[in-house]
C-alpha cells in the first residue's frame, strides 16, 4: 500500500574511514493510533529517532458529504453541516445557511444576526478547549484534559438549552435561526464563563510555564508565513505564523466588524504559539459574546398592533381588562426541542421570506396558509427554489477559513454544495513540519493542527 | 481598477465569459491559457493574488451544458483582500488540464481530489492519485452518472 | 449428589469469573468521527465511566476486551477494524457506539459501512447521533449485564 520507496544503502563515511551501511526504517502510524486523535495515516521514513521522510494519506472518514447534499433538498443539508467540523458545529450551520441566503438574497434580521455571532462564537469557544485538551492530554497532561472537558461540558449544557442537542444540533435556519433565546440565558452563559475563565486560568498555570510542556511544543512543527501562505494554510495556523488574516476581520460577515475583539498573532509558527493563540481566541470570543449581549435589539418581549412596545406592567393591567387582543403573545404547547419557535418570536429571528422561511409553529399547526408554506418549503419540488446561479461564502471556523461554494440550477435542490475544509491543507503541509524533526515529535505537532475527521474527509 | 477589467485587458482573447452573480466575481477562462492567466493573476502586483482558496469542479451532466465539466478554482489576495473565481470548461472525452501546483503547493492535494472525485486528469501533477478513496475504486464518485449507493467494499457483503 | 454438587460450584465459579470481568473492562476506544467527542465527555470527569470499572482505555488490542467503535466506519476503514478486531484476546465484547455503527446512519451512499455488524460481531447496540452518555452508560450496563450471565470461558 506504501508508495514510499526505501532508499536502502545509504552510505555514511566512519571516522575510521570504513564505509557503514545504515538503513532506514519505514513505520506506519495510523490510521487509528492512540496518540492521534484522527484517522489519518502516517507513512515514515525513520533514521533511528528521526524522521527523513513522510507522507500523509487521508480519506479514512470519507462520508460523501458532496454527493449526498446533490441529492436532498437544501434544508435537508443542515444535518450534515454538523458532522463536518464536529467540535464546532454551529460555525458550519452559520456557514451554509449564510452561503444559501446570498445565493437567495436574503437579509435576516438584527437579533437572529446577534443570535448566530454568539452561537458561533461558544461554538469556537467549545473547538479551541477540545483541541486543547485533546493535544495536552497526548504529552501526557491528564488533568488539563479534565479540567477542559468540564468547561466544555458547561458550554454544551448552554447550547443544549437553546437548540435541544449537545453536538449535533441544526440549529441554524435559511433566514435566521431555529429558536430564540431563554429569557435567562443570559445569566447562564454569564456563569459558564466565569467558570471558562477559571478553567483557562489554571490551565495556563498548568502548561503556559511547563518547563515538560514548553520543551516538547516550543521550536517544534515549525512552518514558515511563505510556506503556509503557499499551502492556502488559515486561521489559528496561519496567526501562529504571523499573518493576521481573520475571516472576521478582513471580510465582516453577520456584522464582526461592530465588534470589539482582537485578533492574536503569534511570531515563530511552532507548535508553542499555536497553543497561545488558541488560548487568546478564547478569551476574545467570549467579549464578542458579552458584546453581543449587551447589543442585542429586542428587549421588550411584545408590541402592541401599532407595532409600539407595551411595558411589562401595563401589559399586566391590560390583560386584567379584557384587552387581549393587543398582544401577539400566543403560548402553544410545544415538543421542547420547538421551544422559542412559535409566532411570539418568530419576527426577530426569521426573515420571513416566504419562499424561503419556514413558518412559525403555530401557523404550520392552526391555519392553512401555514401549512402550505411549510408544505412548499419541505416537499421536494414545491416551490423551494433558489434562482441559478453561483456563490461561495467564508466564514472563520475553528481550524480556518470554511467556505462553501453552491451551484444552483434553479431546483429545490442543490446543484452542487463543495466546502473548502480548513484541515485539508494543514495537511497537505504535515510533512514540511515534520520532516527532520524527532518521531515523539509528530504527537505534539499533529495535536496542534486540530484535525477534524469529518471536516478533512467530508 | 476592477479585478475582471485587469483581466479582460490583459487576456481579450482567452476570456469566455465573465460575470459578477451576488458580488462573486467569476472569469471564464480557455483551458489552453489556464497557466498563463493564473500566473499573471499571481504576480501582477495590481491583483496579487497569493493564495489558492480552493479548487474543485462541477459536473454539468444534468444541466445539459457543454463541455461538461468546470474546474473551479478561488483565488484570494492577503494584501488587497479581494477574492475572483477562476473557471476552465473541459470536455469530457478529453479531461485534461495543466496543473497549477508549480504556482500553489496547496494544488497538490486539491487537484488529486478533483481527480479522485470527477477522473480529471493534471497534466504535471508531481503524484496524482487517489486522495480520499482507495485503489482499486472504479468510477468517480462526483460524477453525476455514478449512482450515489453504489458501494465498493474491500471486506464484507457487496452492497 | 456428587455431580449436583460440581454444577453448584461451577455455576458459582461462573458466577464469580463473570462478577469479576464485568468491573474490570479495558477498552479499546476506536474513535473515528463525532462520536469522539461526546466519548471524550463520557470518558472525563462529569461522566466518568470509570465508575463502572471501564475507566482505563488501552492503546493497543492485544490488551483490550471490550472494542468501542466510535464513529462512522467507511469501506476505507473496514478492512483496519476487522483487523484490530482480530488481534484482541478472547474473551472480546464489542459495543458499536452511534447510529452509524449500528445501521450507517443516515449515511446511506458509496462510502459508508452499513453498519458494523455486517464485519464483525457486535454486542450492545448504542443508537443516537451522538448518543448521549447517560445513554452510553446504560448500554456499559446492559454490556455487564450480559458478562455477567454469559458462560465464562478460561
Amino acid at each position: 500500500m506504501s508508495t514510499l520507496q526505501v532508499e536502502k544503502s545509504e552510505i555514511f563515511a566512519d571516522p575510521s574511514g570504513k564505509e557503514l551501511k545504515r538503513e532506514s526504517m519505514m513505520l506506519n502510524m495510523g490510521p487509528s493510533h492512540p496518540a492521534m486523535h484522527g484517522i489519518i495515516r502516517l507513512i515514515l521514513e525513520l533514521d533511528g529517532e528521526r524522521v527523513l521522510r513522510s507522507e500523509v494519506e487521508i480519506g479514512y472518514l470519507h462520508r460523501a458529504f458532496e454527493k449526498m447534499s446533490e441529492s436532498m433538498g437544501y434544508l435537508q443539508v443542515f444535518p450534515y453541516t454538523d458532522r463536518l467540523n464536529y467540535s464546532s458545529p454551529l460555525i458550519n450551520n452559520a456557514g451554509y445557511a449564510m452561503a444559501v441566503e446570498k445565493l437567495f438574497d436574503i437579509r435576516i434580521p438584527e437579533r437572529a444576526r446577534y443570535i448566530r455571532v454568539l452561537m458561533c462564537e461558544l461554538s469556537r469557544i467549545c473547538d479551541h478547549l477540545t483541541c486543547i485538551a485533546a493535544s495536552a492530554m497526548e504529552l501526557g497532561a491528564f488533568t488539563v484534559f479534565l479540567y477542559m472537558i468540564k468547561a466544555r461540558e458547561n458550554l454544551w449544557n448552554a447550547v443544549e438549552m437553546i437548540t435541544g442537542a449537545r453536538l449535533t444540533i441544526s440549529y441554524m435556519r435559511v433566514g435566521g435561526v431555529k429558536a430564540d433565546l431563554p429569557e435567562d440565558f443570559e445569566k447562564v452563559i454569564r456563569t459558564c464563563f466565569k467558570e471558562t475563565r477559571h478553567v483557562l486560568k489554571e490551565c495556563h498555570g498548568l502548561l503556559t510555564r511547563n518547563r515538560i510542556f514548553v520543551d516538547r511544543v516550543k521550536g517544534v512543527g515549525v512552518i514558515s508565513k511563505e510556506d503556509a501562505l503557499a499551502y492556502g494554510i488559515t486561521g489559528p495556523f496561519l496567526r501562529s505564523t504571523g499573518v493576521d488574516y481573520d475571516v472576521r476581520k478582513d471580510a465582516p460577515y453577520l456584522g464582526y466588524d461592530e465588534f470589539d475583539f482582537e485578533v492574536p498573532v503569534g511570531t515563530t509558527g511552532d507548535n508553542y504559539d499555536r497553543y497561545l493563540v488558541r488560548m487568546e481566541e478564547m478569551e476574545q470570543s467570549m467579549r464578542i459574546v458579552e458584546q453581543a449581549f449587551q447589543a442585542m435589539p429586542g428587549g421588550a418581549l411584545a408590541v402592541n398592533l401599532e407595532g409600539k412596545e407595551i411595558p411589562a406592567a401595563e401589559m399586566v393591567d391590560e390583560a386584567k381588562m379584557g384587552m387581549v387582543e393587543g398582544f401577539q403573545h400566543q403560548f402553544v404547547t410545544l415538543d421542547p426541542t420547538l421551544e422559542g419557535s412559535t409566532k411570539f418570536y418568530f419576527d426577530r429571528i426569521q426573515a420571513g421570506n416566504k419562499s424561503a422561511s419556514l413558518p412559525a409553529k403555530e401557523n404550520t399547526y392552526g391555519n392553512i396558509e401555514g401549512l402550505m408554506q411549510h408544505f412548499k418549503i419541505i416537499m421536494d419540488g414545491h416551490g423551494y427554489e433558489p434562482p441559478k446561479g453561483e456563490v461561495y461564502q467564508a466564514v472563520e471556523g475553528g481550524n480556518g477559513e470554511l467556505g462553501f461554494y453552491l451551484v444552483s440550477d434553479g431546483t429545490g435542490r442543490p446543484y452542487r454544495v463543495r466546502v473548502r475544509p480548513p484541515c485539508f491543507p494543514i495537511m497537505a503541509a504535515l510533512p514540511l513540519m515534520l520532516e527532520g524533526g524527532m518521531l515523539a515529535d509528530i504527537i505534539a505537532t499533529f495535536g496542534s493542527v486540530n484535525m477534524i475527521g469529518g471536516e478533512l474527509d467530508r | 481598477m476592477p479585478v475582471l477589467e485587469i483581466l479582460t485587458k490583459q487576456f481579450p482573447e482567452k476570456i469566455i465569459e465573465t460575470h459578477d452573480f451576488r458580488g462573486d466575481e467569476t472569469a471564464l477562462i480557455q483551458k489552453d491559457a489556464l497557466l498563463l492567466i493564473m500566473k499573471f493573476l499571481k504576480t501582477d502586483i495590481r491583483l496579487d493574488f497569493n493564495m489558492l482558496m480552493d479548487l474543485t469542479a462541477v459536473d454539468y451532466l444534468w444541466m445539459g451544458k457543454k463541455p461538461r465539466f468546470e474546474v473551479v478554482y478561488h483565488l484570494y489576495s492577503l494584501a488587497l483582500k479581494h477574492r475572483l473565481r477562476i473557471k476552465v470548461p473541459i470536455e469530457q472525452k478529453d479531461a485534461l488540464v495543466d496543473s497549477i501546483v508549480s504556482l500553489w503547493p496547496a494544488a497538490n492535494w486539491y487537484e488529486r481530489e478533483v481527480w479522485d472525485m470527477f477522473g480529471i486528469r493534471f497534466q504535471n501533477h508531481p503524484d496524482l492519485k487517489r486522495i480520499l478513496l482507495y485503489e482499486g475504486f472504479d468510477g468517480h464518485p462526483l460524477r453525476k452518472d455514478y449512482p450515489i449507493n453504489k458501494r465498493q467494499p474491500l471486506i464484507g457483503p457487496k452492497n | 449428589m456428587m455431580s449436583g454438587n460440581e454444577s453448584f460450584v461451577t455455576s458459582r465459579l461462573n458466577e464469580m469469573i463473570g462478577w469479576a470481568r464485568k468491573y474490570s473492562l479495558f477498552q479499546y476506544p476506536f474513535v473515528t468521527a463525532c462520536c469522539g467527542l461526546e466519548y471524550m465527555a463520557v470518558a472525563s470527569g462529569h461522566h466518568d465511566i470509570d465508575r463502572f470499572g471501564a475507566g482505563l482505555p488501552r492503546f493497543s488490542p492485544r490488551q483490550s476486551d471490550v472494542l468501542m467503535v466510535v464513529g462512522t466506519i467507511s469501506h476505507k476503514m473496514a478492512p483496519v477494524l476487522k483487523r484490530i478486531y482480530e488481534q484482541m484476546c478472547e474473551p472480546k465484547w464489542v459495543v458499536a457506539f452511534g447510529v452509524c455503527t449500528c445501521t450507517g446512519g443516515f449515511y446511506d451512499n458509496y462510502a459508508t459501512v452499513q453498519g458494523i455488524d455486517t464485519i464483525i460481531p457486535v454486542d450492545v447496540y448504542i443508537p443516537g447521533c451522538p448518543p448521549r452518555p447517560e445513554n452510553v452508560m446504560d448500554g456499559l450496563m446492559k454490556l455487564q449485564e450480559k458478562i455477567q450471565h454469559q458462560k465464562q470461558e478460561v
